[in-house]
Order: structure tokens, then sequence, then C-alpha cells
């Protein structure tokens, strides 16, 4: 594949190439994350509506850390 | 029999407007598997249980998330900042933790040494400040120092959380005297976090006149925890109950209970 089709991305601190056009659900969806159960947050902004994640497109150069609740004290 | 099943009178715990008929609150940590972890929840009786923030581990998915085993219709979720050593990080955990959509509140962690985990206290007052005038509802844990404690509760705290000793110790209550003192001059509610290692350590705690105890390590890692959990749910009712009876004075000397008249000759 060309790289001029792909976007160069962080995420939870690796480095990912993913297809141009890819949007943080299509990611969730590859990555099989339920979406209700995660936080994102993309380039320290968090991504607060759930159901706007089909409405993110990922940029080449995005950070994102996913995010969930784990066990502690 | 039936007095003894009578639950005695006591006001519920309020923190922030809420109201809590435990006064137990619990951590998810440690445990050696999501059903034991659940089933101690259970016999301890919490309503409150905290949660740590973290990065989903991507080779195992939704695996590691606690909501697979803990029903937040039932808990209060409690998310903390675990792990951060500066406000800038609590801050950002904090508000991690809120973006997952089930309350406002946080316990606010801000470690300020690794081999002790005892607070960053400047830091965790600043932290207080940002995070409480965003509407955070913040739970900060902190030393037994009553002077961080009164900065906390000015810089919008809704509950101060003193250690008994450090995180994970189970050192028990090193400092009754400086928890009381705390307990005496705040007005938000007092919720004495980390330290406690058995039961008679929560009871002791209960007994200076808290509102409350949380814990995680001294139930998860004991011998037994789902026994654990229970002991310590019968200890911080009996020690609120004995705080509320108002313990009998201490005496240097020894006063019969049995009648002194009536000896043969």
């Amino acid at each position: 594949m060309p790289t001029s089709t792909l976007v160069t991305i962080r995420l939870n601190g690796e480095t990912r190439d993913v297809p141009m056009g890819w949007t943080l659900s299509t990611l969730l969806a590859d990555l099989g994350l339920d979406a209700r159960l995660i936080v994102v947050e993309r380039n320290r902004e968090i991504v607060r509506d759930r159901n706007a994640f089909d409405e993110v497109t990922l940029l080449d150069g995005d950070v994102l850390e996913l995010v969930h609740f784990v066990g502690g004290g | 029999m039936a007095a003894l099943t009578t639950p005695m009178v006591d006001k519920p715990l309020v923190i922030a407007g809420r109201e809590f008929r435990s006064r137990l609150m619990v951590g998810t940590g440690k445990y050696a598997s999501p059903a034991q972890m659940t089933e101690a929840i259970e016999a301890s009786g919490a309503e409150v249980v905290t949660v740590a923030v973290r990065r989903v581990d991507l080779a195992r998915r939704d695996a590691g998330n606690i909501l697979n085993h803990l029903d937040p219709t039932r808990y209060f979720l409690l998310a903390n900042t675990a792990g951060c050593y500066n406000a800038d990080d609590a801050i950002r955990y904090a508000r991690l933790g809120r973006a997952a959509g089930f309350n406002e509140w946080v316990k606010l962690e801000v470690i300020g040494d690794e081999g002790t985990l005892l607070p960053d206290t400047a830091g965790l007052i600043e932290a207080t400040r940002v995070l409480a005038a965003e509407g955070f509802q913040v739970l900060a844990y902190t030393n037994d120092d009553l002077i961080t404690a009164l900065r906390l509760e000015s810089a919008g705290a809704a509950a101060v959380m003193p250690l008994a000793s450090p995180i994970g110790s189970g050192l028990g209550l090193l400092n009754p005297y400086a928890i009381r003192t705390i307990k005496t001059r705040l007005r938000v509610p007092v919720i004495v976090d980390a330290g406690v290692g058995t039961a008679s350590d929560a009871c002791v705690t209960m007994e200076q006149g808290v509102d409350g105890i949380l814990m995680n390590t001294g139930i998860a890692a004991a011998g037994d925890p789902v026994r654990m959990a229970n002991a310590m749910r019968l200890a911080v009712e009996a020690g609120r109950n004995a705080y509320l009876a108002r313990r009998m004075p201490r005496r240097e000397i020894a006063v019969p209970s049995s009648p002194v008249d009536g000896m043969l000759e």
C-alpha cells in the first residue's frame, strides 16, 4: 500500500499506521473495543461525545490515549 | 435476641450532599481474581468502590476493564489519580475519570515520593483548587497533618482523606491524636484512607470519630479476603458505635465492678 494512503498515529504509546480516512469509530472497531467502556484522549483533549466518534477522522501525527477503569485503591 | 441484630441508630455518611449507609469504602486492586474481588466487595457492604484510570492494554482489549466485574448501577465508582506525581497529571487523570460518565467525584492523589507514597501536599492543594473549580467533588488523599487538611478544605475539597499509615503498609493507625485533631477541626467529612491492616485497626480508627474508612490492601492482601472484608465491615460498625457510645474514662487505678459490701466474714 502506498504510504500516501496511510496516516501515522501514536496509539497508547505505540506508533501505528492506519488507513487515511479512518475515524475513531473505525479504529475502535478494528481494535475490538467497546466505545461505551473507554475514554479517548486525542492530542491531550478528551473526546467527550462518544456519539461523535465516527465524525473524528484520524490525522497524521495524532496522539491517542485510550483509557478505561482498572482495579485500584 | 432481636436486640442484638437491631441496627444502631446512626446518621448516614453525607459527602457533597450524597448519603451513604456504609462508612466503609473499598478499593478494587490486588485481588487474586475478579470473582474474589466481587465477593469481597459484597462482604464488605461498601457502596463506594475506587477504581484507577489506566491505558487500555490493546493486546487484551476490554479484558482488563473493571466494569466487566462491577455493576456501576449498584456501586458508586470513585476514580482515583493513583500513580500521579504532580498536580497536572492528577488533573489530567481526574478529567479522564470523569469523562467515563459516572460522576464528578475523584479520589485525588498527588504522590510525592515513591518509597513512602506520601503525598506532595503542595501539588495536592493546587490540584484540589483547580478540580473543585471545575465542579469536581474532590476527596483528597493526604497525610495526617492538620494544616494541610485545613488548606484542602479551604481549597474546596468535599472530603479530606488522611492516611492511617502509608499506602499498602498495613501498619494501622500510627497517630490517633493527629486524626482526632483533624476530625475535630474540619467541617467536611474525614475519611481515613490507607494503612489499615486488620479489623482492630479499622475499629480503633473509627473510634477516633472519623466519618469513614477507605481501604484496599488490608482486605485484598489478607489470606482470606472475603472473610476479612466481613471483619472490616463489622469492625467499622463496632468502632463507629463505640465512638457514638462515648467510651468510659481511662483510669490509672482499678475500680471493682462487683459490690465491696456483703462480703463474708
